[in-house]
């Protein structure tokens, strides 16, 4: 027997261990959806709808078929299987059905040998169409009865009044993911009437089912494997050219690479709903809130996508980390002609936010007092009932905390910069020190953790422990937010062994770890990461008698007894594990149970500099203050709250897809503007540990947080500067110049 | 598809006579940003990006292909301005003025400059050598010059009397890298004010009015510019799309000429 060193592992859970993949993404190396390459390959190419509305007359794809070059022209006839899909609602066709029903709307699929040739047979098809009215007003299909959905929350006394009102109506536009990885997709048949697929995805496994179902094929027949993605933000949560890839793949018996281009990628994926809403608030006298009545309209699109999901989203958190007795919620997600709607970080807690914390900034007005102190009177907190629907919070919800941390947070220098690049208007020189007015915003958000309204949500995980160190099995989408070291963190601390590798599985080797998406990752792959490793643990302790493994071996009373060679010597040892969140139920009719599996609540203060009569801004500085349950990797949760501020910011005062008729006018990235370096503001974070009843260490999931509650506190800045009601995101030049 | 990397003036000269369906390929930030987004594939392309007599840069001399990098750095103070507006660093090294110039986008950052110091458009071909078109009879709507199909633009010209100063600005919703709502350069000289603007109408335009009323001031007092942005913003011809509105544009135009002006006035 030999004493061994037993030295800690190192790149465990609390530290900023770095990412395996940094490197790789730096120098260039890492391979994207969009670098997927195969010798002897054609291209695919999709003929879209350029109406919102119409009847498809006449499809003669003869002059593509008869192109040189020219492989496989497909349309809906093509669909061996079931000719729609959707996560939710299998509403959407494969391709188009006989009508189009929103812009860009893919009609017919081509394969090619090469790209121009699959473009130019995309131009040959003959295509007639009958243009339709569309609908593109989400109040007047609901009003029609065209929803996907409709909420109604009922709790307390209708009757109950307060003696200070506040009413306001509120708007936000349409934001786009703008993931700068492109959709992609490879499809490789395999000889034997099966394929590969290799697909930028966010749930590889409900890619998977909705695949098979429209290919009519056999699970094990097609397998799906994730690739390296380039953002998601909810944009790859739906199927955009996964299906037609296989099927032209299948079809030609070669295989067949699809990658969107800019402007397709506009078309091809789902956004964030837009919406209008309509509040009254009462409150006391001291601020607290009596009353919350909302009235509000989402559009959800030409299909359903995760519109259901998202509806109930923007009803249950319409209120905020507020409680309040009386709540009561009409609330719709209309079908239209507009781009179909679905996810995008934050879902549906978005858009409510920016009118609650309008609401909550008018009633600290009213009343005198600093929004901060209104936020603080009303602050939900562990033990209290959710306004909406009545559930207690469990857990930690740290919202006063969040309010005091953020307040300790220094200001930036109160003078106005004198680096032009830094006032309004940039680089553009518009505007001189004398005309920048410097205001002051703050807002709350509130988010679910995971899956609500009883869904099975669950996460497989296979630990194999070899010579080599451990390998963490796993379909769980890494995209680009650090997934992948976290669960080594988790894996190292929970096991002491340093050698820990991922190994990212396809949908015939493992079960679904579920979608990257709703902030749920962090706590439930790392949960099953955790258990696993927990499970593996013990398992091994108990084989060889031992009470402590560590990177050398398993030690019993301080002695070594078996080395790691020693104890994977005779087999590589496993450990599997579905791990599930506490369950969740799903609502009365009256928004009325236990639909929610936790919460996390964040704060931000906006400082900007506005100049008021050109309307323009400049975002100065941003802190924000985020309840983390237990921060695993510090640099990653800064890295998080830094990026979702700056897709906060582009929210607030600039990211909007412009629609006329239910086309899309600014489909490129020169019209759709995103935040550039010299749009972002400093931001100043603390991080507030106290620990989820559920979840590895009692981390919580703040992918999401971020995004929620920076855009209102801009909003709520500019205000400030400026005086301007500004009820709508985002804020315009012409809002805030009034012309 | 051919293409021709021509190496100097003459060689391009030539492979345009023969081939006026080409397209001319400088900096390449608008033809290739066109040939991605509408799948278009040239008849043809004839670079010049290396035609030495291009690339010259000779005191009232602009060679068309001089770089927006390299017009950030140089003596005309606007036209700098204007020159670190323009996308990236990335393209401020591929793109040129004579670019610029030839797409004529209504938006075209370098056209309000070459408005407000009234300079010449100088093109040559085979057909009928060198001419030089004043910038007033070259811009004749969205995107469309009086460039032959033969013609090459081989330099900007600019007067013997420069303005004593010069200022630009831009309006635009992000703070750099942003197609511009409206564009305004101001140049003072012997003769007084010179007002142009870009984004508000098909081509770049004076605000001739404006610049009348302001140089008939003798001595110009805050009512006076007041006046004179009322009138740049009556002047302007803009519409509304997707990037603004029209009543923006508007306010927007009067509000850069005044505080241009006033940045003249303090220079």
């Amino acid at each position: 027997m030999t004493v061994g060193t037993k030295e800690r592992v190192a790149a465990g859970i609390g530290e900023s261990a770095p990412r395996p993949d940094g490197v790789a993404k730096l120098s260039g190396n890492f391979a994207y959806g969009s670098d997927l390459w195969i010798d002897g390959m054609l291209w695919g190419a999709t003929l879209r709808s350029p109406y919102a509305h119409a009847r498809l007359v006449e499809l003669d794809i003869t002059p593509a078929v008869v192109m040189s070059g020219v492989r496989a022209v497909l349309t809906q006839d093509d669909v061996p299987g079931r000719p729609t899909f959707g996560q939710v609602e299998q509403d959407q066709p494969v391709l188009c059905d006989g009508v189009a029903r929103y812009w860009g709307e893919p009609v017919a699929i081509v394969a090619a040998d090469d790209q121009e040739t699959a473009r130019a047979a995309v131009e040959a098809i003959i295509v007639e169409w009958e243009p339709l009215p569309p609908v593109t007003d989400p109040d007047q299909a609901r009003a029609a009865g065209e929803t996907y959905r409709d909420m109604v929350i009922r709790r307390g006394d209708a009757d109950a009044a307060g003696s200070v009102v506040i009413e306001g109506e509120y708007e936000t536009a349409i934001q786009d993911q703008a993931p700068l990885g492109p959709e992609a997709g490879l499809a490789i048949p395999d000889g034997s009437g099966g394929v590969d697929l290799h697909v930028t995805t966010q749930w590889i496994h409900i890619d998977h089912a909705q695949i098979i179902a429209s290919l009519d094929m056999e699970p094990d027949d097609v397998r799906c494997h994730p690739v390296g993605i380039g953002g998601a933000f909810g944009a790859r949560e739906d199927i955009s050219l996964h299906i037609h890839v296989a099927m032209l793949a299948l079809r030609t018996g070669r295989p067949v690479r699809i990658v969107y281009d800019r402007t397709e990628s506009f078309a091809g994926h789902v956004k964030r709903h837009s919406a209008r809403m309509r509040y009254r608030h009462e409150a006391d006298d001291e601020g607290r809130l009596v009353k919350v009545t909302v009235d509000m309209v989402l559009d959800g699109g030409a299909y359903a996508h995760t519109s259901h999901a998202v509806l109930a989203n923007a009803s249950f958190f319409t209120v905020g980390p507020y409680k309040c007795d009386n709540v009561f919620v009409d609330a719709a997600v209309s079908r239209t002609n507009n781009p179909p709607a679905g996810a995008m970080r934050g879902f549906g807690a978005v858009q409510v936010c920016f009118a609650y914390e309008s609401q909550m900034d008018r009633l600290a007005e009213a009343l005198g007092l600093h929004p901060l102190e209104v936020r603080r009177r009303n602050a939900l907190g562990p033990g209290d009932p959710m306004a909406t629907s009545g559930q207690i919070v469990e857990g930690s919800l740290p919202t006063l905390r969040v309010i005091d941390e953020l307040e300790a947070i220094p200001m930036p220098d109160a003078a106005i910069p004198d680096d032009p690049r830094r006032l309004p208007g940039g680089t553009g020189l518009t505007t001189p020190k004398d005309a920048v007015v410097r205001g002051v915003g703050f807002a709350l958000g509130l988010k679910n953790l995971a899956f609500s309204e009883a869904f099975d949500d669950f996460s497989e995980v296979l630990l194999v422990l070899t010579p080599a160190g451990l390998e963490i099995h796993t379909a769980a989408i890494e995209v680009g937010q650090g997934l992948v070291t976290i669960c080594e963190q988790i894996a190292r601390t929970v096991l002491g062994i340093q050698a820990v590798a991922w190994v990212s599985a396809d949908t015939s080797q493992i079960g679904s770890a579920g979608s990257t998406s709703a902030s749920r990752q962090t706590q439930m792959t790392g949960g099953a990461v955790y258990e696993a490793a927990v499970g593996l643990r013990d398992k091994i302790l108990q084989q060889f008698g031992g009470d402590e493994l560590t990177n050398d071996g398993v030690y019993s009373g301080g002695e070594l007894v078996a080395t790691l060679d020693a104890v994977t010597a005779d087999a590589p040892i496993e450990q599997w594990v579905r791990y599930r969140h506490p369950p969740t139920e799903e609502p009365d009719e009256f928004g009325q149970g236990n639909p929610h599996a936790g919460f996390v609540v964040a704060a931000h203060r906006a400082v900007v500099d506005v100049d008021p009569e050109l309307g323009l801004v400049r975002v100065v500085q941003i802190d924000t203050a985020q309840d983390v349950g237990k921060a695993l990797n510090p640099q990653a949760i800064v890295g998080q709250l830094e990026g979702g501020i700056a897709q906060g910011v582009g929210f607030a005062i600039m990211e909007e897809l412009i629609l006329e008729d239910g086309v899309i006018l600014n489909p490129t990235f020169t019209d759709y503007l995103i935040p550039t370096l010299l749009d972002m503001p400093d931001v100043g974070s603390r991080l507030i540990e106290e620990p989820a009843h559920w979840g590895p260490f009692g981390a919580k999931g703040i992918g999401e947080s971020p995004t929620i509650s920076s855009t209102p506190a801009v909003v709520a800045a500019i205000r400030a500067a400026t005086g301007r009601p500004l009820t709508r995101v985002p804020v315009r030049p012409q809002d805030i110049a009034g012309v | 598809m051919h293409f021709l990397a021509a190496g100097d003036l003459s060689t391009a000269l030539d492979a345009r006579a023969e081939h006026p369906e080409a397209e001319l390929l400088a900096g390449g930030t608008d033809l290739m940003v066109e040939v991605n987004l509408s799948y278009h594939r040239p008849a043809g392309v004839i670079a010049v990006r290396s035609c030495e007599e291009l690339l010259e840069w000779e005191g009232r001399r602009i060679g068309a292909a001089v770089t927006w990098a390299r017009l950030e750095d140089g003596p005309h103070r606007a036209l700098g301005q204007l020159a670190r507006t323009i996308g990236s660093p990335q393209i401020r090294a591929a793109g040129t003025l004579g670019g610029n110039v030839a797409t004529a986008s209504p938006a075209g950052d370098g056209l309000p400059w070459i408005a407000a110091v009234d300079a010449e458009i100088e093109v040559a071909s085979r057909s009928r050598g060198t001419r030089i078109i004043p910038w007033t009879e070259f811009f004749v709507g969205v995107k469309e010059t009086t460039l032959a199909p033969d013609e090459i633009i081989t330099a900007i010209l600019l007067p013997e009397q420069m303005p004593v100063s010069q200022e630009f600005a831009k309006v635009g919703v992000r703070n750099v890298m942003v197609i511009a709502m409206v564009n305004c350069v101001v140049a003072r000289g012997d003769d007084g004010f010179r007002v142009a603007l870009g984004s508000v109408a098909p081509v770049p335009i004076r605000a001739y009015r404006a610049e009348e009323m302001i140089n008939a001031e003798t001595s110009i007092s805050d009512a006076a510019l007041t006046e004179f942005a009322r009138i740049v913003s009556d002047e302007v011809r803009p519409i509304t799309d997707h990037r603004s509105t029209e009543a923006y544009r508007r306010h927007a135009s009067g509000v850069l000429a005044r505080r241009l002006v006033e940045r003249c006035l303090a220079a």
